[in-house]
């Protein structure tokens, strides 16, 4: 039975830090510098971090990505910390928090004082760029390429987003890096940006967005404002939930998070996994777990088709591990964490049909049933917004240059609507490029021209159907608003 | 369609991409199987010999010229979507050799017995491991060539992972 820490991987190395320790509710454990909290925890075997505040369920992380709250923990007194996108440091005393968390004081209003601090400044830049994945990279190339002043935030603490845990060749052309792996495009494109220009601030979370563009920021302890000129929204996507009968289990991860885990800071997730969604990224991360050693058991898809390309089905398939179309899980079993789980065939209407359940045991289900676009602060800076499910949800309205309802904000990569990392990229470098120009920059325009061209064929073909549609949904939407 | 259900393509789904019986008795040549209309073209641009075209462009079907194609193999590991594979029915009557991507480790070494799999991972039998390249050039897709029975030339495309 392989150890949860991988020492061997076909296509990655893992460079673990020292060791250090930290203390979990008072115990004292050892993870590596390089770390997050979260990582360390699920090396040594916790799952459970916390208690739901009412019903007093277990919780742990479900996306370990920073976006969905379910891992929120008092760290070194300071409540509601995400430790999944949180560096393990040495002596870190991280505790279940009691209810919903507990401000330090009686008076909230020494948060900003104890322990970190309130900066009394507002910095001032060009272009302020919140996300340095794909797309906000990207971005970056563009802005500081034309000669704009640059700021990256991205709340990890290394760059790259969703990028540095793609072990996968990428799809498309030459021109989109076809052919090179995920993780070995975040230093092509870290190479591109101007660093004279650029500054890239990692640990940094946007947390306000204001219609004048300026940012609240906050960084480790410390919270303070940014003034843009212009704003690119490149913050991505956060994992689909699926309800069923206690999906709430620590266990139950979104694909994203076994990604980080195994990709990252090469960890398994567990022993045997139920992948459910079949489409790019299930199929993807299911192959990804057999590199790693751990047992698929089957992949579910309650589309009576899978959604992803067959040469990535072929792959898994080929290794022994069944694709089920018209499948869906109705339980997850277990009491602290899973144990198994019930999956049953569906009817047209996505009904389980009785007398089909079948009950696995697995110790992870892995969810991969879809993203919805990170577009919060968008819509606190007034940017009109609509529903549209081709791009995974509620985004923010934009025209053809990415630009939102608001001057001089713009949205690009997952945050816009979701597509592939290669679409990101060039979105990125689109934003970048007409924020840019916007603010006087001299503009090639035959590179606008080639961009919105290598976009228009990468849509094009049965797998671009959606995304095709959806954009020209956001087409006719961008004219209701008159832009 | 059934590979749209995640099953592995059937003979006649595959049967423009197996190349016609006298070449086939000429030596190597690339068996590429990729049926779908996908955003995906580093095949043209990496064989050596020009072989692989799409005519169309970059959505549509790789085309192979075998004639062109001398089996070289360069296709085998840059393919993204591992769907090549290199097919050589040159050695002896009874057997044939059949070159596929295999990113898992422990890699296996030459002259090791393993447990050659179809396209849906059912075992067709123990054959022998003849070549195992690996390197810089391959990126990290190591490509494992096996000797088969000739009845399996066009079904072997997987091998057990050792250790399992």
């Amino acid at each position: 039975m392989a150890e949860i820490r991988l020492t061997e991987h076909p296509i990655l190395q893992f460079k673990r830090g020292r060791k250090i320790s930290f203390t979990f509710n008072g115990k004292k454990l050892d993870g590596h510098e390089g770390e997050t909290v979260a990582a360390a925890l699920h090396a040594a075997g916790v799952t459970t971090y916390r208690r739901s505040p009412q019903l007093h369920r277990p919780r742990g992380f479900f996306c370990a990505i920073g976006k969905c709250s379910s891992c929120l923990m008092t760290v070194d007194g300071v409540p509601n910390v995400r430790i999944c996108i949180t560096p393990l440091r040495e002596g870190m005393k991280v505790c279940s928090p009691k209810g919903k968390g507990q401000l330090p004081e009686d008076d909230p209003a020494t948060i900003w004082t104890w322990p970190g601090q309130y900066v009394d400044k507002i910095l001032e830049t060009e272009v302020a760029i919140i996300g340095a994945g794909p797309a906000g990279l990207s971005a970056a190339v563009e802005t500081t390429r034309m000669g704009a002043e640059t700021v990256v935030f991205d709340e990890n603490d290394g760059i790259g987003g969703q990028l540095i845990k793609q072990t996968h060749m990428f799809f498309g052309s030459k021109e989109q890096h076809a052919k090179v792996r995920g993780i070995d495009i975040v230093p092509l494109l870290l190479e591109q940006i101007d660093d004279s220009r650029a500054q890239i601030m990692l640990e940094a979370t946007a947390i306000g967005l204001y219609a004048d563009k300026t940012l609240g920021v906050v960084r480790r302890q410390e919270l303070f404002g940014l003034r843009a000129q212009k704003i690119i929204m490149a913050s991505g996507a956060s994992e689909n939930m699926l309800a069923f009968e206690h999906c709430d289990l620590p266990g139950v991860y979104g694909a994203g998070a076994v990604q980080t885990l195994m990709n990252v800071y090469g960890l398994i997730p567990g022993r045997r996994v139920l992948m459910v969604g079949a489409g790019n990224i299930g199929l993807i991360v299911s192959y990804q777990l057999l590199q790693a050693g751990v047992e698929v058991v089957e992949v579910i898809e309650a589309a009576p088709y899978i959604g992803g390309y067959h040469v990535h089905a072929a792959k898994i398939r080929r290794a022994g591990v069944p694709i089920h179309t018209c499948h869906t899980i109705t339980k997850a079993s277990g009491q602290e964490k899973v144990e198994g789980a019930v999956v049953a065939q569906v009817d047209s209407h996505w009904q389980p049909i009785p007398n089909t359940q079948r009950e696995l045991a697995v110790d992870v289900i892995c969810l991969a049933v879809g993203l919805s676009p990170t577009a919060e602060l968008l819509f606190q800076a007034g940017c009109q917004s609509c529903y549209i499910p081709e791009l995974g949800g509620h985004v923010a309205v934009h025209d053809e240059n990415l630009e939102t309802t608001v001057k001089g904000i713009y949205v690009a990569g997952d945050a816009s609507g979701i597509e592939e990392a290669s679409t990101a990229m060039l979105e990125g470098r689109l934003a970048g490029l007409c924020a840019a120009e916007s603010l006087g920059k001299k503009a090639i325009s035959e590179r606008k021209e080639e961009i919105l061209s290598q976009l228009k064929e990468l849509r094009t073909g049965p797998f671009g159907e959606k995304a095709r549609k959806g954009k020209e949904m956001m087409r006719q939407e961008a004219c209701r608003y008159g832009l | 369609m059934a590979y749209k259900k995640g099953d592995a393509l059937t003979a006649r789904e595959l049967a423009a991409q197996i190349p016609p019986k006298e070449r086939l008795r000429r030596g190597p040549v690339a068996m590429v199987e990729c049926v779908e209309e996908i955003p995906c073209n580093p095949c043209v641009e990496i064989c050596p010999q020009g072989a692989i075209s799409m005519p169309g462009g970059l959505n549509k079907l790789p085309r192979l010229d075998w004639e062109k194609c001398n089996g070289c193999g360069v296709c085998v590991s840059g393919c993204p979507g591992l769907a090549i594979f290199m097919v050589d029915l040159t050695e002896g009557r009874d057997r044939a050799k059949v070159a596929l991507p295999y990113e898992f480790i422990p890699l296996p070494e030459k002259g090791d017995k393993v447990m050659a799999l179809d396209r849906e991972g059912n075992e067709l039998g123990p054959v022998d491991v003849i070549r195992v390249q690996k390197g810089k050039r391959l990126d990290r897709t190591p490509i494992v060539t096996i000797a088969v029975p000739r009845k399996w030339a066009l079904a072997a495309r997987s091998i057990r992972r050792l250790g399992r």
